[in-house]
């Protein structure tokens, strides 16, 4: 059976079986995105925004909609996925069902939990029915999709003038119990205004069995206030990601998203930002390095809607093998969105034959009085510089991946939790293949 | 004395009628609207076509007959009514003419007011032109010094009749019938255009010329240009075109393809100013282009094109890089004004090893107008070390009007080295306060930075074009600074 069918003959009986417990304003949600993606399906490479990459290889497993079971993971096994060198807060899934065993939540000063728990208890009702859904509705039938199925994933809701002292994790796992697994978690993260909050979300599958995992995360930012997201996707090579993140910031705050791909049979980002006041930030940073034959597909959209207004997007990206990398960087900038500044960036390197890039860095602007630019490249790594090492004594792989790593080290610099930043620096370097002599 | 407002200027200029707005009034021969395989017929046999030609035709209409008309393109029109239109339209006079005085005294007096005076021409700037009034050649002036080199320079028409077997080797080999909507369209309707061939080694003497011009109202333009350059030639082909005022919009659909093979060298020239519509966007012309040049090892294309009229253009002149060594340029100003919309790009297909690619668009929007850049640089896996280069920078002038970009750059070879880079700006308020503070007046001053931003796709343009451009460029924009 068709997965499109599957998922469209399952719907009742997940509606059934979940509506007991939520009101009815989040079924009528959960119908209405149903309706959408029944009358739209799955993106095919017709459609532009898709053009460049396909689902259909992901789409043909017989995946397992609803995983039931609760399996227990002992920490110990999987302590190397979590950031744990400092203290931080929480969320973990295994197969998509919360794991109280690894987490560590919160409702002191704020709260930090799940969303099942949010879209169940009257106390949270206000921001639920405020926040949730409003601003993934209707984007897409892939992003409808999981809002049908939506249930589980983190709430997290910052009130106002506060600062979360320590980071928070987010990650879901998967076990290998299901030989074909889909997981949809959904994420809604409202920050209250003049507050601070750093968040790391991981995917990570600990077996070799195919797992897909739509997810969805709506970011509320409200004034002055200050998010910083790391996505680190270095997954085993049977899992595939497609991570729909939308943001809507009001005047002042500062978002940045940054995305790190590693790995993963097919990982495609849609990232959406949309500005809703006066001197709003927003950043986007992501490196790719990818081999085999992966894909990666970062599609960004920045909004910009209001005056004076910046947005600074950076990505970089490393193909080894035969994989793909595609890059769609979309940049609007409405009539009213004078004084704007939209810089955008997509530097690319081509390591070996049958590797690929599709990049479409696209500016549509209706504003005159506004900074915009973009820049893409693709090329190879500077001969002479390579030349200059090896004549000191560096050997050719240590000077590649040197080189390498200082491409890529733009994006890194960006990165304001040094152990996370320590972290992915070594992964970089793992998957370079090279020692790089030093720690950062 | 009273002070001259930016306002005035503004009032002015909507007010300003377009100068080459003007209607030709000879009796034309013309078919009854509508299109079918008979008209595809009648068209063929009143050109006396061989019966290849008149296959060929049919077999380019019944594709066309199966395709739908694109949508893609950043532009709104309403959707031509293709069984409204006569689709073909001559002079009923047919001069068979050696010299200008033979020429029907009302044509000169168009290319009078036109400011492009024949014999001037003649004279002055050394530039053989194939005049095409609604589709026939009437004139054909320094044939007989092409001649002597060799060189074929006539209407395609002619060309059918007199070298069938270049015209059948060549035609829909750059593009072919079944490649888009518009042309197919072409294929099955072209009423006439240009054929030039430069053989073996000729360098062309002179800058060859044409200027289109649509005159009969209510018929749709479809010309067919073929130009082939032998091993080792060079030419350089100038298109212009103006036209008359029309209320109901015009279409215009033509075909140009390029053929450089072996170390030939093409530089293809377009002015284009078609009548865009007047101030409140109504009428103006649809300029549906599918313009694209083969190169074959050590050749080159250059493509330098002005646009600044038609109320719709969709264009990406194209170069398929088919021989090593091969190199495609493409220059471009895109200016917008009132309702105009111009979506407008290259394609850069590099198959070959060592292929080199410069793209420079320059865009600039005034008015209510949309002006879209749209781009595909693309490397295929055995193009080795193959090199672009693309700017795209795009000039607002108010705000009502919008910039876009969307630059396609498909790599699938590691040593391809591409750079793609776009801004967005307005005249600076800093930089019309110098000139101010110098005595140039503000309208003035926005030509000069104009003229500036658009230099390094001017510099491009033969001498001729280079002054009208320029001319052009000043008419189109003067005062509409916000």
């Amino acid at each position: 059976m068709e997965l499109k069918e599957k998922l469209v003959a399952s719907f009742l009986a997940f509606e059934n079986k979940v509506s007991v417990d939520t009101d009815s304003n989040v079924h009528d949600i959960r119908s209405n995105a149903f309706d959408h993606f029944e009358q739209h399906g799955f993106p095919s490479k017709k459609d532009e925004e898709w053009k460049y990459t396909s689902l259909k290889s992901i789409l043909k497993h017989d995946y397992n909609v609803f995983p039931e079971g609760e399996s227990a993971i002992e920490f110990a096994t999987v302590k190397k996925y979590f950031l744990h060198e400092i203290d931080s807060y929480k969320i973990v899934f295994i197969d998509g069902v919360y794991s109280s065993f690894l987490s560590e939540t919160s409702h002191d000063g704020y709260d930090i939990c799940l969303l099942s728990a949010a879209l169940k208890q009257p106390k949270y009702k206000t921001v639920v029915d405020h926040f949730f859904n409003t601003i993934a509705a209707k984007k897409s039938s892939i992003t409808s999709l999981n809002t049908a199925f939506s249930k589980e994933g983190a709430y997290i809701h910052i009130p106002k003038s506060t600062v979360v002292p320590k980071p928070i994790q987010i990650i879901h796992f998967s076990t290998g119990n299901e030989a074909e697994l889909l997981l949809q978690p959904r994420n809604l993260i409202v920050v209250g205004e003049n507050s601070h909050v750093q968040i790391i979300e991981r995917h990570q599958s600990l077996s070799g069995n195919v797992v897909l995992t739509n997810s969805v995360t709506e970011i509320f930012a409200n004034k002055n206030s200050i998010i910083d997201y790391y996505k680190i996707q270095n997954d085993e090579k049977s899992a595939s990601l497609i991570d729909n993140t939308y943001v809507q910031q009001k005047q002042h705050s500062h978002v940045s998203v940054n995305t790190f791909s590693f790995g993963g049979n097919l990982t495609r980002n849609n990232l959406e930002f949309f500005q809703e006041g006066e001197y709003i930030d927003s950043t986007l940073n992501g490196i790719s390095i990818i081999g085999d034959k992966q894909l990666v597909d970062n599609h960004t959209l920045v909004m910009h809607k209001h005056p004076n207004c910046e947005s600074h997007e950076l990505y970089k990206g490393i193909y080894f093998d035969k994989s793909t990398g595609v890059f769609n960087g979309k940049v609007i900038v409405e009539k009213e969105a004078q004084k704007t500044n939209a810089f955008q960036q997509n530097n690319n390197i081509l390591i070996d034959d049958g590797a690929t890039i599709n990049a479409k860095p696209q500016l549509e602007i209706f504003a005159d009085d506004v900074k915009c630019s973009h820049g893409c490249t693709i090329g190879q790594l500077d001969s002479d510089a390579l030349f200059y090492m090896r004549s000191r004594g560096i050997p050719k792989k240590e000077a590649n991946g040197l080189l390498l790593y200082a491409f890529a080290n733009d994006a890194l610099e960006k990165i304001k939790i040094p152990e996370l930043k320590t972290r992915i620096t070594k992964l970089i370097a793992k998957k370079l293949g090279v020692d790089l002599g030093f720690d950062l | 004395m009273s002070k001259y407002t930016e306002d005035d200027l503004k009032k002015e200029l909507e007010t300003k009628e377009y100068e080459y707005g003007f209607y030709t009034d000879i009796e034309a021969d013309k078919f009854p609207v509508g299109l079918n395989e008979d008209i595809v017929r009648a068209i063929s046999k009143k050109k006396n076509e061989p019966e290849w030609m008149t296959e060929w035709r049919l077999e380019a209409f019944r594709v066309w007959e199966s395709m739908i008309e694109p949508d893609w393109a950043n532009v709104n029109y309403p959707k031509p009514n293709f069984q409204d239109i006569s689709y073909y339209s001559a002079p009923k006079q047919k001069p068979q003419l050696e010299s200008l005085d033979q020429v029907d005294p009302e044509l000169l007096k168009t290319f009078e007011k036109l400011g492009i005076s024949i014999d001037e021409q003649k004279r002055l700037s050394n530039v053989a032109v194939d005049i095409v009034m609604d589709s026939v050649s009437v004139a054909t002036t320094f044939k007989k010094t092409l001649g002597e080199k060799g060189i074929i320079f006539c209407p395609i028409s002619e060309a059918i009749q007199e070298h069938p077997e270049l015209v059948k080797k060549y035609i829909g080999t750059v593009v072919p019938t079944t490649d888009n909507f518009y042309a197919a369209l072409n294929s099955a309707v072209f009423s006439d255009g240009s054929f030039c061939y430069i053989p073996k080694g000729v360098k062309c003497p002179m800058e060859l010329s044409t200027y289109f011009r649509i005159n009969e109202g209510g018929t749709g333009q479809f010309e067919r240009t073929l130009v082939v350059a032998d091993k080792g030639s060079y030419v350089s082909y100038l298109e212009g075109c103006t036209a008359p005022a029309r209320d109901e919009n015009q279409l215009h659909a033509a075909v140009v393809e390029l053929i450089a093979l072996d170390d030939a060298e093409i530089k293809y020239s377009t002015v284009q100013n078609w009548f865009p519509g007047d101030k409140d966007g109504k009428g103006g012309v649809f300029n549906f282009v599918t313009k694209r040049g083969i190169c074959e090892t050590n050749a080159k294309i250059s493509w330098t094109q002005v646009e600044t009229g038609s109320a719709v253009t969709w264009k990406y002149p194209s170069c398929i890089l088919k021989g090593n060594n091969s190199v495609g340029e493409f220059y471009s100003i895109a200016v917008t004004n009132n309702f105009q919309q111009a979506d407008t790009g290259t394609k850069m297909v590099h198959l070959g090893k060592n292929t080199k690619s410069t793209i420079i668009s320059k865009g600039i929007s005034a008015g209510k107008s949309q002006n879209s850049y749209r781009g595909l640089v693309q490397v295929n896996s055995r193009a080795e070390n193959a090199r672009n280069f693309s700017q795209c920078d795009s000039l607002l002038m108010g705000n009502d009007c919008g910039a876009h970009t969307f630059p396609y750059i498909e790599a699938k070879n590691k040593s391809a080295q591409i750079e793609h880079e776009a801004t967005t700006s307005k005249i600076g308020e800093d930089q019309l306060f110098y000139c101010n503070q110098r005595g140039i007046d503000t309208d003035k001053a926005i030509a000069l930075i104009v003229n500036g931003f658009s230099k390094e796709v001017l510099n491009k343009l033969p001498m001729e074009f280079a002054v009208e451009a320029q001319k052009l460029l000043e008419i189109s924009l003067e005062g509409s600074v916000g």
